[in-house]
């Protein structure tokens, strides 16, 4: 039983690393998209969500060029990242952004110009409010990008495939199992880790409800 | 020249367009006062640097905004006071307060005057309300926490953008004294927008009349409440001067507080002020009779001695507006254009100006000298 606990871990591992770095990444970005005067914002709005319409496998297949040994990535170490965890993030993070990007972006526009001229006139620069006014501000949609990235990356299937391959320990996570055990017909096994993702999905679409209706309940109660 | 504002903006936001030059004392309340859309907010904003339109400003000598430089909003030593409160929905009062307080060594104000925590908090009677989320607050508390954040990021100068609009007649009655003990104790400058000539004319020692994003005159506010010629941009009901009075004693049986008003006597409903106490008292032209004799056997207590100053009629109207000198001071009376035929009224003339008691309430007498 102990081989199933393997791409468990993989997986909350790869999330896990995918969603910081996620955050880290689409705040800013999110935050430019939301302010930014520029038109070709959304341009750039829209690379980011095409991870949304595109097959996983066309976005697996120009990773795996980007990232294979005759591709940019070789010049990072020698012989790229493709097969290997580091490249399942790169990965990831792609495939994830948009579902990070878009809440926070939502978030950042709901509430306007209006707080940060208060805390311009406070003294506070730039910096300042994004800190300590925009990214309070912007919490739930923060919490909502955080679960629906680390959720979507739990789920990847064709990305992986692709760019990682089936590499226990390093890139063989849950779904990769799932779709070996089901191969291989060992149905237990594939039944676990199916059931498990099914409960796994039920909590987090009830923990992005619950979150985004927590501010509407604040106003209520007040 | 530095102690006050000097302005020039000019600029166009879609339809409308800013084009004003005036200058401000950085003493006491200006009012910066004109109808809905006459560019006052705008004004405002970009006093602050909230937003930026061609021009110039320097406030105590420093320039704020020349031909290339623009000092962004959060350098500025300024407290802004939005219309609608504007606290921040995530922290608590205290949380507010504490923003501001946390961030006010940061700018460039040197010379603006201390401001002390618990002082501003016990000022403003926020005490109370300091573990509270800004949604649980009624709008008049609201604006006084808005104020106290102001005013506790330590501003050269306050910038108030109608912080009485939103608010109930109830509300703006709670909030007024605290804004007048404010601009009274404090050494703060402040800049009011506002287009109520009652609140104008209760808090404000100076004006800056604006029409259709010109400033097309400014002075005192007892001068520019006499200015005839200045009429039409007020509500016409609402015309006023400013007159100061000394409280001489209270009459408990009548219910009324006497007060001598240029060397003659003047009679109020009874108002909470203490005797010796000089107040302003704000009287409209509607509420002005003249008479040729001293009038007698008649219900109106106030009877003042003078003579008329100035008078002018708008074409087409059916009264003239008349000023009258009372031993140096002016009120203003509206007549109609017949009542000034019968009477042969003319500058110069001696009159008696007839002031009906009743007319004074609360809105109308400020503890505060004319500036």
């Amino acid at each position: 039983m102990d081989d199933i606990w393997q791409p468990i871990w993989l997986s909350i591992r790869l999330a896990t690393v995918t969603t910081a770095f996620l955050l880290v990444l689409g705040a800013p970005l999110a935050w430019w998209l939301a302010r930014s005067p520029r038109r070709w914002k959304e341009a750039v709005a829209a690379i980011v969500a095409m991870p949304l319409v595109l097959p996983p496998t066309v976005l697996g297949f120009y990773l795996l060029l980007a990232l294979g040994p005759d591709g940019p990535a070789q010049y990072l170490n020698g012989h790229g990242l493709a097969f290997t965890f580091e490249g399942l993030v790169i990965g990831s993070i792609i495939y994830s952004l948009p579902f990070v990007v878009q809440p926070i972006r939502n978030a950042f526009e709901a509430f306007g110009e209006k707080p940060l001229e208060a805390a311009a006139t406070l003294g506070a620069g730039p910096w300042d409010r994004f800190w300590h006014v925009a990214l309070p501000l912007a919490r739930p949609g923060i919490l909502t990008g955080a679960v629906l990235g680390f959720a979507h990356t739990i789920g990847e299937f064709g990305v992986v495939l692709m760019i990682g391959g089936d590499i226990p320990g390093e890139t063989r996570v849950l779904s990769i199992a799932i779709y070996d055990y089901v191969e291989t017909l060992q149905w237990r096994k594939a039944h676990l880790l199916a059931g498990g993702m099914v409960a796994f999905a039920f909590i987090v679409v009830l923990a992005v409800l619950l979150l985004n209706r927590r501010p509407a309940r604040q106003v209520a109660s007040a | 020249m530095s102690g006050q504002i000097d302005a020039a903006f000019e600029g166009a936001l879609g339809d409308f367009r800013l084009d004003t030059t005036f200058t401000a004392a950085m003493s006491g309340v200006t009012a910066l006062f004109g109808p809905s859309g006459s560019g006052k907010t705008t004004v405002l904003r970009c006093i602050a640097g909230l937003t930026r339109m061609q021009g110039r400003l320097s406030v105590n000598g420093r320039e704020w905004q020349g031909a290339e430089a623009f000092m962004p909003a959060h350098q500025r030593p300024v407290g802004y006071v939005f219309q609608d409160a504007n606290l921040f929905p995530h922290l608590t009062v205290a949380g507010n307060l504490n923003f501001a307080a946390k961030r006010s060594g940061k700018r460039a104000n040197g010379d603006s005057p201390a401001i002390d925590f618990d002082e501003t908090v016990s000022l403003l009677g926020l005490g109370p309300l300091m573990q509270r989320m800004p949604a649980a607050l009624s709008g008049g508390e609201r604006q006084r926490v808005a104020i106290g954040r102001a005013l506790l990021s330590r501003p050269q100068v306050l910038l108030m953008d109608e912080p009485l609009s939103g608010l109930d007649q109830a509300a703006k009655a709670d909030i007024l004294p605290y804004l007048e003990r404010l601009t009274d104790t404090l050494a703060i400058p402040v800049l009011y927008v506002s287009h109520d000539i009652g609140e104008v004319a209760r808090l404000a020692d100076h004006m800056v009349l604006l029409n259709s994003g010109r400033a097309v005159a400014s002075g005192t506010i007892g001068d520019m409440l006499e200015r005839l010629d200045l009429g039409l941009l007020v509500e016409p009901f609402e015309e006023s001067v400013l007159a100061t009075a000394e409280v001489t004693g209270h009459d408990p049986k009548y219910r009324l507080t006497r007060l001598t008003c240029c060397g003659q006597p003047l009679t109020i409903p009874e108002a909470d002020l203490g005797i010796g106490e000089t107040v302003r008292l704000r009287i409209r032209a509607r509420d002005v009779a003249l008479a040729t004799k001293r009038p007698e056997g008649i219900s109106i207590r106030n009877i003042l001695e003078g003579h008329i100053a100035e008078i002018s009629a708008a074409p087409g109207a059916a009264h003239a507006e008349t000023l009258v000198d009372i031993n140096g001071a002016r009120l203003r009376a509206r007549i109609t254009l017949e009542a000034l035929a019968d009477l042969e009224l003319t500058v110069g003339a001696p009159v008696f100006a007839l002031v009906k008691s009743v007319t004074f309430d609360g809105r109308s007498i400020a503890q505060k000298q004319t500036g």
